[in-house]
């Protein structure tokens, strides 16, 4: 059977989500794979929240932000990768795969690239197969 | 007055030093002594063996306090058996509510343990690689049943339900004789808090820059503790030492900021929070003032996850290697 990743999303409203917006009415293709959640800003949210998705047996977690420098907030998303790039280590270390956490900058005028980085990105959550937690039942 | 109360306290996989703790209440504890009856000591102070435990009725002890984490076989039994036989539970120490630091075991397997422990430290001389079994036949004549060592650390509201929890490692003695008044008196807060002020480290914190009304700056250099001496004053922050004060519950009045460590977090989170070193990673984060910084810190933290969840990994949302 074709496994199906299933991705947990936090996106931005003023870009990523407006981004999948634009997705959706360029009429991109990309797979149904997403949970998208809006958030005010990326920086809105908690390690907590990347760390109980992947304890919850989600396939990935994707976190989508402002580009440098246009944050609404104007340094939300700084903040955000700088937790985001701590908490990667952190999942590695307890024995995830650094690529089921993955954090993208997509503006409100990106619907073509938000496409394309869900599409890349369930493709390689294929290639990794179901989380680690699902499978041992630990 | 009333009868004493019934009071148990059991070490499970801990060292002992939460009972210190108690102990060190010195006269307050006299003072409790007079409404306590310690029925249960096991196994550090009172001559009670386990069987004595098992033989009480349900119920029919007051007051239980837990020590430690869960690791072995032995522990869990225990726990299950205290838990029944006690009206009130509580969790005593990091160990007991959050893992403790044995809990950062969790992050490696069962093997990589007993192969540090039992092979690799340069004092260890075992030419036949024996490991610790739970079976062993002793002497020819002597079946002996030993422990078993479980697959990862535990806390001990994973397996059972903990009315309250007192952090520290040890607790503070002059807050432990406010839990021991709280518990006597019966003045107590809803089941499943903690005891506590609900207080960060930073609010009791003599080097807190909002005490001068300074403003907090973004830090550039990330230090640890071995790349010197902190200054006397100033928030340690601040200065690039990695504190983890502004969400770890301040009952110990900064001790270890008084005699210029950063705090490390035995207290526990402060109210609200679910995750510690989740949240631990989000404050950092906002303090770092650069990408350099963020990098310089992951370079100097090699095993970052030892840094935020040194007392609360078995209690963290991840719980131990999925590998």
């Amino acid at each position: 059977m074709d496994f199906s990743p299933n991705i947990v999303g936090f996106a931005c409203q003023w870009c990523t989500y407006a981004g999948a917006d634009l997705a959706g009415n360029l009429r991109c293709k990309y797979p149904p794979t997403i949970k998208l959640i809006r958030v005010p800003c990326s920086g809105r949210v908690e390690p907590e929240y990347v760390l109980e998705a992947l304890s919850r047996g989600a396939d990935g977690v994707f976190v989508g932000g402002c580009h440098f420098g246009d944050c609404h907030y104007k340094e939300g998303n700084y903040k955000t990768d700088r937790r985001m790039k701590m908490i990667k280590k952190i999942v590695q270390e307890f024995g995830y795969e650094p690529e089921r956490f993955r954090w993208e900058w997509i503006s409100g005028a990106e619907g073509k690239k938000f496409a394309e980085v869900m599409t890349e990105y369930t493709e390689e959550l294929r290639k990794l197969g179901p989380n680690p937690v699902k499978e041992g039942g630990k | 007055m009333a009868d004493k109360i019934k009071f148990a306290f059991l070490l499970a996989g801990g060292c002992a030093g939460c009972e210190m703790a108690l102990v060190d209440l010195s006269e307050n504890l006299l003072d409790a002594l007079e409404h306590i009856e310690v029925v249960f000591w096991a196994p550090t102070v009172a001559d009670v063996k386990y069987k004595d435990l098992e033989a009480m009725a349900d119920k029919s002890i007051d007051l239980a306090f837990v020590d430690g984490m869960v690791r072995l076989s032995e522990h869990e039994h225990m726990v299950r058996v205290l838990r029944a036989k006690s009206k009130i539970l509580v969790a005593f120490g990091a160990c007991a509510s959050l893992g403790g630091i044995p809990g950062m075991a969790n992050i490696h397997t069962n093997d990589e343990l007993f192969k540090q422990a039992y092979k690799d430290t340069f004092s260890t001389e075992n030419p036949d690689g024996v490991y610790p079994q739970p079976q062993y036949f002793l002497d020819g004549k002597y079946d002996l049943t030993l422990p078993a060592f479980q697959d990862k650390v535990r806390t001990i509201q994973d397996l059972v339900e903990v009315d309250y929890y007192v952090g520290g490692c040890p607790p503070h003695h002059s807050f432990v004789a406010k839990a021991v008044e709280a518990i006597v008196t019966g003045n107590l807060p809803p089941k499943g808090s903690w005891l506590t002020s609900g207080k960060a480290v930073c609010d009791v914190c003599k080097r807190n820059p909002a005490n001068e009304e300074l403003e907090r700056l973004p830090v550039e250099t990330v230090k640890r503790t071995v790349d010197g001496m902190p200054e006397e004053k100033g928030c340690l922050l601040q200065h690039g030492f990695v504190c983890l004060g502004p969400i770890t519950q301040g009952d110990c009045g900064a001790s270890c900021l008084n005699v210029n460590m950063p705090c490390r977090g035995c207290g526990g989170p402060i109210p609200g929070i679910k995750d510690y070193g989740a949240r631990a990673v989000s404050a950092i984060g906002s303090i770092l003032g650069s990408e350099a910084a963020t990098d310089s810190l992951l370079e100097k933290f090699p095993v970052l996850s030892k840094l935020v969840y040194r007392y609360s990994l078995p209690a963290s949302r991840l719980k131990s290697n999925v590998r």
